[in-house]
């Protein structure tokens, strides 16, 4: 699915950013808090769901190319980082949902 | 393109709101210099997880990127405090990252074995009290 219907295919999910490349494609659903091993296994066009909303979490999803990422358990990014987040055009989307429940939701959604 | 390209960049222990900046330029760089996708990408893990060693266990140092035709030389110099036993560095798992880094989620202990695993050739050279110098490079096609 494309990031920009997946975004609206999962109205779930509050936008915190909408990132540039709204057509790539959204294949899987990817956890994990752990970034170096986030780093290393980042499947191709992971909807990488977290628990870590900082500055080092937005470079990882930007250099290991991960589709968006979905900040859960109620994690939410600073102004600073929002402001990176738009500067890097990264899509960040959040949810209240355990990550758990949240990957299945996205998995749910990209297999209907 | 025959001459090379040389980048540089400073490294300042601790500041985490700009690690990942030399990564991410470099990146840049190399996408619109039209290399092969899977290559940047390699490049910009190995240098990324190498930065923000520096940023989180030395006390700071610099980085210069070498870019030719055929390879990218990646340059890690910092100053010090050096690793002991760097076989043991580069074991999967093996961190010395404090709690307050963890939190942050840093400390698997993957960032070595991630240079290695997407680098061509990486060489750690590292003297306690002196300082590390990590050289990585990924050759081109
Ligand atoms: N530049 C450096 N200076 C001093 N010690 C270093 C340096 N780079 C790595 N080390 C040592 O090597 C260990 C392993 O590094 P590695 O990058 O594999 O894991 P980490 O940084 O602890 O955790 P992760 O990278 O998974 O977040 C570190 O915990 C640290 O003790
Ligand atoms: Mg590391």
């Amino acid at each position: 699915m494309l990031l920009g219907s997946f975004i609206e295919a999962i109205s779930e999910f509050e936008v915190l950013n909408k990132g540039y490349d709204l057509d790539r494609e959204v294949r899987v659903p990817y956890c994990c808090d752990l970034l170096s091993i986030a780093m290393g296994r980042m499947p191709q066009g992971a909807a990488w769901v977290t628990v870590m909303a900082n500055t080092n979490a937005l470079a990882v999803a930007s250099l290991a190319e991960a589709a968006c990422i979905i900040l859960a358990e109620g994690s939410r990014l600073n102004e600073a980082d929002i402001a990176k987040a738009k500067e890097k055009g990264i899509t960040v989307l959040a949810t209240e949902l355990p990550v758990f429940d949240a990957a299945l939701l996205i998995y749910n959604r990209l297999h209907d | 393109m025959n001459e090379k390209i040389i980048l540089n960049y400073n490294v300042d222990s601790d500041d985490f709101t700009r690690a990942g900046e030399a990564s991410g330029n470099v990146k840049r760089n190399l996408k619109l210099m039209g290399v092969d996708p899977d290559i940047v990408r390699r490049v910009a893990i190995s240098l990324y997880e190498g930065e923000i060693n520096m940023v989180i266990h030395s006390n700071g140092g610099a980085i210069e990127v070498i870019i030719s035709p055929t390879e990218i030389e990646m340059i890690l110099k910092d100053e010090g405090p050096g690793i002991e036993d760097t076989e043991l560095a580069m074991q999967a798992g093996y961190s010395t990252a404090p709690d307050n880094i963890r939190s942050l989620g840093f400390g698997a202990g993957m960032g070595l074995p991630n240079m290695k695993k997407n680098s061509d050739e990486l060489k750690i050279e590292s003297k306690v009290g002196v300082g590390t110098t990590v050289t990585m490079k990924v050759f081109i096609s």
